[in-house]
């Protein structure tokens, strides 16, 4: 018998209509884990690097992680994986909601897309009952609305629904797959899903899952139940409020967005806006969101409420989450009304709250700038807030100016030119990031920018306090119930890290210290993707009930594979470094890990170029990035060195080839 | 007429709902089937809990619910609540396991469940699974006036004895303990 996992993938293909029950192979569980980890296995094995994103041989992979279903907390994470047709490496979206437990209890730990289908389907899975149904119905729908009505032609309130909506099926590159209260994002994973011609995933399971040892399982669910009682009850001093407790930041809940309007920039990621918010501001801010806000929801079996319930006057309900709260409201220099609104319209058509804001803010810079001109906007309203409603319309319908814009920042610069390379400045590998532009290069977060392949800071940053503490006794305070340190050199660090002089940024913490304090932050968030637990209690914020020393008892517990920390951190950068294999073989190489030209004012060439030579060499990567030969035996992961050495990529020496590769071409 | 009156103590168990701290989670659920699983705690199925979510969430319904008594056949009517602009359906409140809808039954077998105040544990385990605080658990010894309970037998007795007569209502109880 499997534990935790159900030993089962539904591999559907979309071109021919078939659909198998395929038993996986529990060997793959212990190297790989599961979520993510397998998921990469998966695309390695059968997506090589001349698979285009919108070919048929493009997977679309939806893994639930190895312990959702399980009662651990907060374990709910669904991860899509695919060839993204923006960045064109391997994209990693993940959601919460309760999509991914469902699968679970209906006997599959994935669903494997491939081929196309060539009418707009749904996807049926009611158990053992699977069906690919006809959607022509549903063709222009909202995502959240054909969820909706998906749920009533069945007559199953209690299926769940991942869905796209225009965006995905117009194929715009950063379009999301929405999934009740939760959405899959980054890296334009929607677009795939419509390129297949499906418009939901809908699942309805009521089988059991099992545990291997029940009672040492719910013990450890029980002190982590209590360790966010007490985290909710002791948040962190010395930090702003955000950081303090458990959870996504609790944008839904805190109405006090000083530090958010303030330090992060508005319009196309340029303007910071030092005195914006003043009491008149909080004070109506705070009345727009009571007004709009119903309730606090969670994602399945998590108390953290990070979401909400949305209901403007005369809009359809929506539910939204975290930053996606002032994303638009900044890039339009608007207000929070504004922003509430339009996101509903963006949920409906199925966008990426993070991308979606820039991309318009940079059409209307081009347009300011003369790059563009008032004929590329035909009948564009004149006043701000029309205008971005306008653009929206345009890019998830690919009409006009919106055609190229929906390919985001990047592209759309390649494609009209002229010098508007130059907007699209706050890319990396292609994708759009926060709106952040810094002072002093801050060299932890160098490297998490550099070689992130989330391409998303906040699914790699965590644990670590991101500034440290003015006096020594609050360092102390801090180390002493640090429980989640790997071990205490991480404490030594942060008890002699100074705001000022020769023990701070950016030569302290050291070069080595950096990579350390870097690879810990990662691999938190890879096992958390493999497991299927949200960030929001484990990997992102500090002093989480989730860390490095209880992991291995939960896997042990819960699905019955023997794991030790030291096993875990081996299995997770197993499967990290697959990630990265698959990116290296579509031609990511050092020249792509830089973080924004104008992310910090102040830059450190010579340093920089260390962190990357030291980071790299700690994780068995040689100068191009690439995984050394000798580095893929230890992991057990010949097959990529083969691969690579055939692919001209590693040589017999393991000098870095130059060969040009796919990614490079396009 | 009076019967002396004999006052007994019981313990009244009771789990309060508040619908509007629910956050729509289902901890309770997932606590629930784990907590009735055989072995105890050895799989989770929701489809098997005795606590259900009743939830639309894009309406803000968020009610849970506890199984109750098994009911033959359903309502003749079905009525709606409308409370705070929420329309709520009247099975939302209901918690019987019956033929009118899906809730409260075994999946595989389709047999009734009922809840049991998880009986061995200090408090049902939905309650203490639920950190939002939408589920409390509240016991109190409630007195128990015998005496009232047996002069409210006779007042049915004898409404029985006006409507069929003594005669019949006797032979009707003599036939039914012979049954037994």
């Amino acid at each position: 018998m499997r534990y935790a996992e159900t030993g089962y993938n539904l591999e559907i293909d979309l071109t021919t209509g078939n659909i198998e029950r395929v038993a996986t192979d529990p060997k793959d569980t212990e190297l790989y884990l599961g979520g993510l980890g397998t998921n990469a296995k998966i695309l390695w094995d059968r997506v090589p690097p001349e698979v285009e994103p919108f070919s048929p041989d493009n997977l679309l992979i939806f893994g639930a992680g190895l312990l959702c279903g399980t009662p651990a907390t907060g374990c709910n994470r669904t991860i899509v994986t695919t060839i993204s047709p923006q960045t064109q490496l391997m994209a990693y979206s993940m959601m919460g909601g309760f999509l991914a437990p469902e699968l679970k209890y209906a006997g599959y730990d994935k669903v494997v897309l491939r081929g196309k289908s060539p009418n707009l389907v749904y996807i049926w899975v009611n158990n053992d009952k699977v069906e690919i149904r006809d959607a022509s119905h549903l063709k222009g729908k909202g995502a959240i609305e054909t969820g909706e009505i998906i749920k009533k032609e069945l007559k199953e309130p209690k299926a769940q629904v991942a869905a796209i909506g225009m965006a995905g099926e117009n194929r715009v590159f950063f379009a999301s797959i929405e999934q009740s209260r939760s959405s899959a994002s980054r890296g334009g994973i929607g677009a795939v899903m419509g390129d297949k011609g499906v418009k939901a995933l809908v699942v309805r399971g009521t089988k059991d899952l099992n545990i291997a040892r029940p009672a040492e399982y719910m013990e450890l669910c029980d002190e982590v139940m209590k360790y966010i009682q007490f985290r909710n009850e002791n948040p962190i001093p010395g930090v702003m409020p955000i950081l303090a407790g458990l959870g996504s930041p609790q944008e839904m809940a805190i109405d006090d967005e000083k530090w958010h309007t303030e330090n992060f920039m508005w319009g196309n990621s340029r303007v910071r806006r030092k005195d914006f918010w003043t009491e008149e501001i909080h004070h109506n801010w705070t009345e727009t969101m009571n007004a709009a806000r119903t309730r606090l929801i969670s994602c399945y079996n998590c108390p953290m409420t990070c979401g909400a319930t949305i209901s403007l006057p005369g809009l359809p309900t929506y539910m939204m989450k975290c930053f996606s709260k002032l994303t638009y409201t900044m890039a339009a220099f608007s207000d929070l009304e504004f922003g509430l609104r339009i996101a509903q319209r963006a949920t409906e058509y199925g966008l990426d709250g993070f991308s979606t804001p820039q991309v318009m803010a940079f059409g209307l810079e081009l347009l300011e700038n003369g790059i563009l001109t008032e004929d590329d906007f035909p009948g564009m309203p004149t006043d701000n807030e029309g205008r971005f409603y306008w653009l929206l319309d345009r890019i998830v319908r690919r009409e006009g100016i919106g055609d190229i814009l929906a390919n985001g920042t990047y592209w759309a610069a390649q494609q009209i030119g002229n010098g508007a390379e130059a907007y699209a400045h706050n890319n990396i590998k292609k994708h759009e990031q926060l709106p952040l532009k810094l002072s002093m290069l801050n060299p932890i977060y160098f490297l998490m920018y550099c070689t992130g392949e989330k391409i998303n800071i906040t699914q790699i940053e965590g644990q670590f306090p991101q500034a440290p503490f003015m006096t020594m006794e609050e360092r102390e305070a801090f180390v002493k119930d640090w429980i989640q340190a790997p071990d205490d050199r991480f404490k030594q660090i942060f008890l002699d890290w100074e705001p000022r002089g020769e023990k701070s940024m950016p030569f302290y913490p050291t070069v080595q210290m950096c990579c350390d304090i870097v690879d810990w932050q990662e691999r938190m968030h890879y096992i958390d993707d493999a497991l299927g637990v949200c960030a929001g209690l484990s990997s992102f914020p500090l002093k989480p009930p989730y860390h490095i020393h209880n992991y291995p008892k939960f896997i042990s517990a819960g699905a019955g594979i023997d794991m030790d920390e030291d096993k875990l951190s081996l299995a997770a950068k197993r499967y990290r470094t697959l990630v990265r294999a698959n990116n290296i073989r579509r031609g990511l190489r050092r020249k792509d890990e830089k973080p924004p030209e104008d992310h910090w004012k102040k830059r450190f060439p010579e340093l920089e170029k260390e962190l990357l030579d030291t980071y790299y060499k700690f994780k068995g990567w040689n100068e191009q990035g690439i995984p050394t030969k000798e580095s893929l035996h230890e992991l057990g992961l010949d097959f990529v060195s083969e691969d690579f050495l055939k692919r001209g990529i590693l040589s017999e020496n393991e000098e870095a080839s130059t060969t040009e590769t796919q990614a490079e071409k396009a | 007429m009076t019967v002396k009156a004999e006052n007994k103590k019981k313990t009244v168990k009771t789990i309060k709902i508040n619908v509007d701290k629910c956050n729509g989670c289902r901890a309770c659920e997932v606590i629930c089937s784990a907590f009735h699983a055989m072995p105890k705690y050895s799989s989770i199925n929701p489809a098997r809990s005795r606590i259900r979510v009743i939830r639309d969430p894009l309406k803000d319904v968020y009610v849970p619910v506890y199984a109750g008594e098994y009911a033959v056949a359903e309502c003749a009517g079905r009525d709606k609540y409308t409370i705070d602009g929420k329309e709520y359906e009247e099975c939302a409140f209901c918690r019987a396991s019956c033929p009118s809808r899906a809730e409260f039954k075994e999946p595989d077998s389709g047999l009734p469940l009922k809840c049991d105040m998880c009986e061995g544990e200090d408090e049902p385990l939905c309650v203490k699974w639920c950190m939002v605080d939408a589920l409390t658990f509240e016991q109190r010894e409630e007195v128990v006036d015998e005496g009232l309970e047996k002069a409210e037998l006779e007042i049915g007795l004898e409404s029985l004895i006006d409507k069929f007569g003594l005669q019949q209502i006797m032979e009707t109880v003599a036939r039914m303990s012979k049954k037994e």
